[in-house]
């Protein structure tokens, strides 16, 4: 063996496999708070973030994964750690969401990024719009308790931290059009079309 | 969101960008074999206390705070283990860039918390702040167990030679 040749190289893979086993030792321990991975789908790399109690943050990548993970430490727990076990049912159903093999998420969510309030009710008004049909950002205002508060609603859907299964792309504009979306449009309009929402 | 230094970083960060570090003080300092337990200690102690941390300033030396504890179990246990008949255990590592095997051999004669001084010092190139910090020692202390250390070494050479 010649050291100075192999030493970086050596000290690079070791510490690796500590890395990995020092990882699995967390994860079996239960030091994990928030555990994620980084997901490929047919609308582009997801960023999947599940604390104990569920989903908690589904993250489009041109967000910044890195942006991504800073918000969670900062609001949630600094204990974020890659996790594939632990965003495996999110993962999965999203997978059969994207293959058409789900209609309806059945993973559980955590609500922890959505204070208690107006927003946090429009979005759970959000998630019970069904697979194929659209509501309004009136409708949803309206269900969530405050009819003139469309605006309000619609910044609040703008800022939905778990995009594609609280389904923020069923919500539109009356006047017609799909309206804006937080996670790019033209996701809004794959999505509409994916479940048959939108007419060609 | 006001940005202080209490914002900690996503741990996987922490673990990704200093673990060639303090791997590589535990190489130095308990030898390749140990070096993989101790690193793993080291970083599930530190994700334990991690939520609590109230200065994230100093992150690497927080984390080499906590290796140094952690080489110094080691060797208390090492110490407290019957030595082999046949030869020393391995204490100190060859040096990471081929070097003079004997002269780490001597390192891992030195008292824990000179050998701690010592790596730090000298192979990790801390500031004695630092060092001062990873040993949870003051400066002066600091200076004077390198000090000391290194005297060690030197005359452990000249009686070899």
């Amino acid at each position: 063996m010649n050291p100075k040749i192999d030493w970086d190289e050596e000290l690079e893979l070791a510490s690796h496999r500590a890395v990995e086993a020092t990882l699995a030792r967390a994860r079996r321990a239960g030091l994990v708070d928030v555990g994620y991975s980084v997901a490929d789908s047919p609308v582009g790399p997801l960023l999947v973030a599940s604390t104990r109690r569920g989903l908690v943050r589904l993250g489009f990548l041109e967000e910044g994964l890195d942006d991504v993970l800073d918000e969670l430490a900062d609001t949630i727990s600094p204990r974020v750690i890659e996790d594939a076990s632990r965003t495996e049912s999110a993962r999965r159903q999203l997978d059969a969401y994207f293959e058409g093999r789900v209609r309806r998420f059945r993973t559980s969510l955590d609500w922890s990024l959505s204070p208690a309030g107006f927003s946090r009710r429009v979005l759970e008004e959000t998630a019970a719009i069904p697979f194929g049909s659209v509501s309004t950002y009136g409708d949803v205002a309206k269900r969530a308790g405050s009819p003139r508060a469309a605006r309000a609603a619609g910044n609040a859907l703008h800022d939905n931290p778990i995009p594609i299964v609280v389904p923020c792309h069923r919500v539109v504009p009356s006047g017609g059009g799909i309206g804006k979306y937080g996670g790019q449009e033209w996701r809004k309009e794959f999505l509409l079309r994916l479940e048959g929402a939108l007419e060609d | 969101m006001s940005l202080t230094s209490t914002s900690l970083p996503p741990f996987q960060r922490l673990l990704e960008e200093h673990r060639a570090d303090v791997y590589r003080f535990l190489v130095a300092a308990v030898g390749r074999h140990a070096a993989d337990d101790c690193f793993q200690e080291t970083f599930l102690s530190a994700l334990r206390a991690y939520p609590r941390l109230r200065d994230a300033s100093n992150l690497r030396g927080w984390l080499l705070t906590i290796a140094t504890r952690k080489t110094l179990d080691h060797w208390r246990a090492e110490r407290r283990r019957p030595i082999p008949v046949e030869g020393l255990p391995e204490r100190a590592a060859p040096e990471p860039d081929g070097g003079d095997r004997d002269l780490w051999n001597a390192v891992g004669t030195l008292p824990p918390m000179q050998r701690a001084a010592v790596i730090h010092r000298y192979v990790l190139d801390l500031p004695y702040a630092q060092v001062a910090e990873a040993l949870g020692t003051s400066e002066e202390a600091a200076r004077a167990n390198a000090y000391e250390g290194r005297r060690k070494l030197r005359q452990m050479q000249e009686v070899t030679r």
